[in-house]
């Protein structure tokens, strides 16, 4: 018990901002995809809306509730979805979303991490959801 | 008066507390002693074959070994004979043999089951199951604001004279003792069938079944400090005698011709297939372990952690406590922190080896009823010290400080 939130090696002082001030959080109005995916260990439900122009994301938003992980997770997947084209969105991975979390994450709390991703590829692109399942 | 244990001395009978956790999910699985894992490993060493098959000598003691949980069980729970006490994985399998057995049997096209929101899945998922194949209506018992059954709605669908009722003993999401005799004297009444999930019940309240007076009683060894994939289901004989088998093939047989099959008696004809034979041997060893600390003690120690556990969560700002008060409560204490998520909380409490549930227990009906997808939950055992809530205490605060 020796930690301090500034040098907390897993609750980063960027992490924990993600998740008291999450960034494209709600709702669009006539969104062009909404999708919804939960975490069926804890209950915990993520969803996104995109508004789609000429390929690019023009607009996100995401919603929902979760642990900070997942909220923080999905906070920076959308800011870096905004603006990018579906194409390039397409190539996001699990690699990128973890690294751009930055911490260590257990085995037990992966499915948090990637929870957000999930709702990009399975909302999105309609590729199947359980390729995220697996680690 | 009731006789006490010395905590301290029964956490040497537990390796694991050597590792310094602090272990506070006893209602997810327990620990065990090694009088438990000394008894299996026994079996594996000195008499290991398999049972009820063969005439050498290890075959025959390690046949009476398996046998003698039986009766050990028996009188654990007072049933009237060891032909009610059937051998199964757990809570899990137990209610569903009950659904596959009596329940294609019994249950027909418009009939009522009465199931409660605070139900485990396992309690619920197999009557969902089969209402579904047979065109039956499912009705849920609902809580009250201090997480307790309304017993006046029970009463009411019981009224529509239900075929089944079948609710748990305590909760494992709220810690709830529901008034379990009174519950199922009124079903029987009303003439239903009544199958008691004692999964959080039999470990730590104990059971009479006689007494109790219901249909059937299924609870699991895991949480009573035995292994893993050993449990019971008691059923009343005569609807025992009365059902087909759940799983067939061998062991379970009298006869096999081609023309058809005769069954085994009861219990056997319930228990097709090699059996859990060490892990039955290690519940029997938990039983005598429990018998000798004695039932009533066991409440006694957990009711006094349960107590010390609410006053100090109680004292923690932004801390909810969901149930019932300690005095109404199994070991139990389910509670959620206001801007830390009970996963966030685990996470933290781990780094502290404070081992700590979170989320939704298996219970998600309930949580959807409380409007939370998620609680942290504290779970105690006769091994539970105090400083092992005060470190959780620690944990919280640590976890407050970050978030904060
Ligand atoms: C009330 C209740 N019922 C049923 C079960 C299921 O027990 P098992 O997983 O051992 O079959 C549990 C355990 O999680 C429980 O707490």
């Amino acid at each position: 018990m020796s930690s301090t939130a500034a040098d907390d090696q897993f609750y980063r002082e960027y992490i924990l901002d993600h998740y008291k001030n999450p960034r494209n959080f709600g709702r669009l109005e006539n969104p062009d995809i909404s999708h919804e995916e939960d975490n069926p260990l804890c209950g915990d439900v993520i969803g996104m809306d995109f508004r789609v122009k000429d390929g690019v994301i023009e607009d996100i938003r995401f919603h929902g509730r979760g642990c900070a992980i997942s909220q923080a997770s999905a906070s920076l997947l959308t800011e870096r979805l905004k603006g990018l084209r579906l194409e390039d969105a397409k190539k996001i991975g699990k690699a990128d979303v973890l690294g751009e979390l930055g911490i260590d994450i257990s085995p037990a709390r992966i499915k948090c991490a990637l929870l957000s991703l999930k709702v990009l590829k399975v909302g999105a692109y309609g590729l199947a959801g359980n390729d995220e399942d697996e680690e | 008066m009731i006789k006490t244990f010395d905590v301290a001395a029964i956490r040497k009978d537990f390796p694991i507390f050597e590792t310094g956790i602090a272990y506070l999910d006893s209602a997810n699985t327990s620990q065990r002693p090694r009088q438990v894992t000394g008894a299996m490993l026994e079996y594996f060493e000195k008499f290991n074959s398999n049972i009820h098959r063969a005439a050498y000598r290890i075959a025959e003691e390690a046949t009476v070994r398996y046998e003698a949980t039986r009766e050990k069980v028996r009188e654990l729970i007072n049933a009237s004979s060891t032909k009610e006490v059937i051998y199964t994985r757990g809570t899990t399998e137990g209610i569903n043999l009950v659904a596959y057995s009596w329940g294609r049997k019994h249950v027909k096209q418009g009939d009522l089951i009465v199931l409660t929101i605070i139900d485990h899945h396992s309690n619920i998922v197999p009557w969902q199951i089969l209402a579904a194949e047979k065109g039956a209506t499912i009705e849920y018992v609902d809580i009250d604001e201090r997480g307790e059954l309304r017993q006046d709605q029970f009463r009411k669908l019981l009224e529509r004279s239900p075929k089944l009722v079948a609710f748990g003993q305590v909760s494992n999401a709220l810690g709830t003792i529901n008034p379990a005799t009174e519950m199922v004297a009124a079903a029987k009444t009303a003439g239903a069938t009544v199958l008691v999930d004692g999964a959080q019940g039999a470990p730590h309240q104990g059971v009479d079944v006689r007494a109790l007076g219901c249909d059937f009683y299924a609870f699991s060894g895991h949480k009573m400090l035995g292994p893993t994939g050993a449990g019971i289901l008691y059923g009343r004989r005569e609807l025992l005698e009365a059902m087909d088998p759940f799983m067939s093939g061998g062991d379970m047989i009298k006869t096999v011709r081609v023309e058809g099959t005769t069954y085994h008696d009861l219990p056997w004809k319930f228990e097709a297939g090699t059996q859990a034979i060490a892990e039955v041997i290690g519940l029997g060893a938990a039983v005598d372990y429990l018998t000798a600390l004695g039932m009533d003690a066991v409440r006694a120690h957990e009711r006094e952690i349960t107590e010390y556990a609410f006053e100090a969560l109680s004292d923690i700002e932004g801390l909810t406590l969901y149930g019932p008060p300690p005095s109404r409560r199994a070991g139990v204490i389910s509670f959620s922190i206001e801007g830390i998520h009970p996963h966030d909380l685990a996470t933290i409490a781990d780094r502290d080896q404070v081992c700590l549930r979170a989320g939704h227990h298996c219970a998600m009906p309930l949580m959807t009823r409380l409007g939370v997808a998620a609680t942290a939950r504290a779970s105690f055992y006769v091994y539970t010290q105090k400083d092992e809530v005060d470190r959780l205490v620690g944990s919280i605060k640590e976890a407050q400080r970050i978030f904060a």
